[in-house]
């Protein structure tokens, strides 16, 4: 319960936090926030590394192993298609 | 590694992933913003690699190499038309992820005597286990229909089928009555992948009846599902960064459905159940040629060059037409031309024009046209009466007046772009068919209106060429 309601805590915060930063972003930058919070929800790599990782039985390895794959693809990607377009944001300026 | 320590680079990486998105409030700082995120994740990973529960690396080193190359070939290969898909896709990806990783925390647990009878009365974690599945599950299988319908391979318009509505309830009912079975009785593993499985034909049948003009939303609305997705497993997991991260991109999916909806003057329960524009598109074709009848004006670029030799400001509007005619290039290359001559071009940017939010901004970025000369419609509409030519590039929907004046249309109320307001109105479009709405537009007829039924990346070459000739 108590671990619940700590992580409920920061949840909500979080969303504030979420909402007052991302309204401010200009709908010129739409796609390249979009693309690059994309990449953000891909922190669930996180928890993919510990199941790849713990080597408790093969199936939780291998569903890990697929799961860093995969969330590996997004952060990577992400991150890197972002970076192209808002490199062609910048280079009029 | 003491897990104080991990928490507080957790922390930071939290910190930086809200300074990165940050960052993207302004096109000077948003490359400065986007490596900081990605800075973010890198040290969440490291950091994550020293815990002491990773026993093994040869996997998680297979992993990201194949994920890693996969996604950067992908990065830099794509064409920026082709940029909705890949997000979509990408997107995809993470909810799987998610799915996967609460899964295998799952099992792990089930696999110990001790820890299943510890999980058996914890119904926050076991409730986390089953949002991840089912949110994830929804997020992968929707993006990859959005994948499926933006790369024109199959089911490009809203598809639909008798009881689709009830065969949609039915699924939504079934995957949640798998979720609370999970939750009551964690005996085994089998309810949760059942779930997950129940919320993939969900995410399909969400997804596949919402047609190509409402692709912005679903898109955005993906994007929020894989946030929340990480953030239950996040709850899965008891880790702060995850909760932290899969919050914000929530958020900001939220945000941005909310806006592509106020620009289409639709409600989310619309887009997502209402089965998108096609009920109304069948009764409105009746008045096409009525509508239409001796009162198009068909033009040449030989005469739009000598409407823009008179004109002081012009605005391009464009739309999908201009990014599947890639004439994004040509457009600037107008630009220079007119601006050489002393004419103010400008361009007129509708929220949901293109496959995404902002998609348009990112073509035209492209193409090089500064992003000062972009300008929102609801800053451009009160000055377009100052405009002397428009040029509608590519654009249905989005500068069709029946959203103003007539209450039954389909796009009724939508803001539009009132290009009507200028001297001279340039449509380019290669046929008098409707846009995504289905409904023909009067701006075609309207007597400052001008057709040039061309290809866009054609019409714009032509008008270039005539405009040198002058």
């Amino acid at each position: 319960m108590e671990t619940l309601v700590i992580g409920l805590t920061i949840f909500v915060l979080a969303v504030f936090v979420g909402f007052e930063v991302i309204t401010k972003v200009p709908p010129t930058l739409h796609t390249p926030l979009m693309s690059g919070t994309n990449a953000i929800s891909g922190i669930t790599i996180i928890g993919a590394l510990l199941s790849a990782g713990s080597g408790h039985t093969l199936l939780t390895t291998a569903l890990g192993t697929a799961a860093v794959a995969l969330a590996t693809v997004n952060v990577v990607g992400g991150f890197l298609v972002t970076h192209r377009m808002l490199a062609m944001f910048r280079k009029k300026d | 590694m003491n897990t104080g320590i991990i928490n507080l680079v957790y922390l930071l990486a939290a910190v930086l992933f809200i300074l990165g998105i940050k960052g993207l409030t302004h096109p000077r700082t948003a490359v400065r913003g986007n490596m900081l995120s990605a800075l973010a994740m890198l040290l969440a990973v490291a950091v994550t690699l020293l815990d002491k529960n990773i026993l093994s690396f040869e996997y998680i080193l297979a992993g990201v190499l194949v994920g890693a190359l996969l996604g950067a070939v992908a990065a830099v290969r794509i064409e920026m038309t082709a940029m909705p898909q890949l997000v979509a896709l990408f997107n995809g990806f993470g909810g799987v992820a998610s799915v996967l990783v609460a899964g295998a925390a799952f099992e792990e647990a089930m696999g110990s005597p001790v820890a299943a009878q510890a999980l058996a009365g914890d119904v926050a974690t076991l409730t986390a286990t089953a949002a991840s599945g089912l949110i994830g599950s929804v997020t992968f299988f929707g993006s990859l229909v959005a994948f499926v319908k933006l790369q024109r391979l199959f089911w490009e318009g809203a598809v639909s089928f008798p009881l689709q509505r009830l065969a949609g309830l039915a699924t939504a009912a079934a995957t949640l009555g798998l979720g609370a079975a999970m939750v009551l009785a964690p005996e085994s593993t089998g309810l949760y992948w059942a779930m997950a499985l129940a919320a993939a034909v969900l995410g399909v049948l969400l997804t596949v009846a919402i047609g190509g003009a409402d692709m912005p939303v679903v898109i955005a609305l993906l994007n929020s599902y894989s946030g929340l997705a990480a953030s239950a497993t996040g709850f899965v997991l008891q880790n702060n960064v995850l909760i932290i991260s899969g919050s914000l991109v929530g958020a900001s999916g939220i945000i941005l459905t909310r806006i592509m909806c106020k620009a289409m003057n639709r409600s989310l329960a619309n887009v997502l159940f209402g089965g998108a524009l096609a009920p109304a598109a069948g009764q409105a074709k009746g008045g096409k040629d009525d509508l239409y009848a001796g009162r198009v004006k068909a033009t040449s670029g030989e005469e739009v060059a000598m409407l823009l030799d008179g004109a002081r400001r012009v605005v391009v509007v464009p739309g999908y037409g201009m990014a599947v005619a890639q004439a994004q290039h040509t457009v600037r290359e107008l630009m220079l031309l007119l601006e050489a001559r002393g004419a103010t071009v400008e361009f007129a940017i509708h929220p949901v024009a293109g496959r995404m939010p902002g998609h348009m901004n990112v073509l035209l970025a492209e193409a090089e046209v500064p992003y000062d000369k972009l300008r929102e419609m609801d800053d451009i509409n009160p000055e377009l009466a100052q405009v002397d030519v428009a040029i509608v590039l590519g654009a249905n929907d989005v500068v069709n007046p029946l959203a103003k004046t007539d209450p039954s249309s389909p796009i009724a109320g939508m803001p539009i772009i009132d290009v009507r307001a200028c001297r001279t109105v340039v449509v380019v479009k290669r046929s008098l068919s409707a846009g995504f709405a289905g409904i023909p537009n009067p701006l075609f007829a309207a007597d400052n209106a001008l057709m040039y039924f061309e290809d866009g990346k054609k019409a714009v070459q032509q008008m270039v060429a005539a405009v040198k000739e002058l």
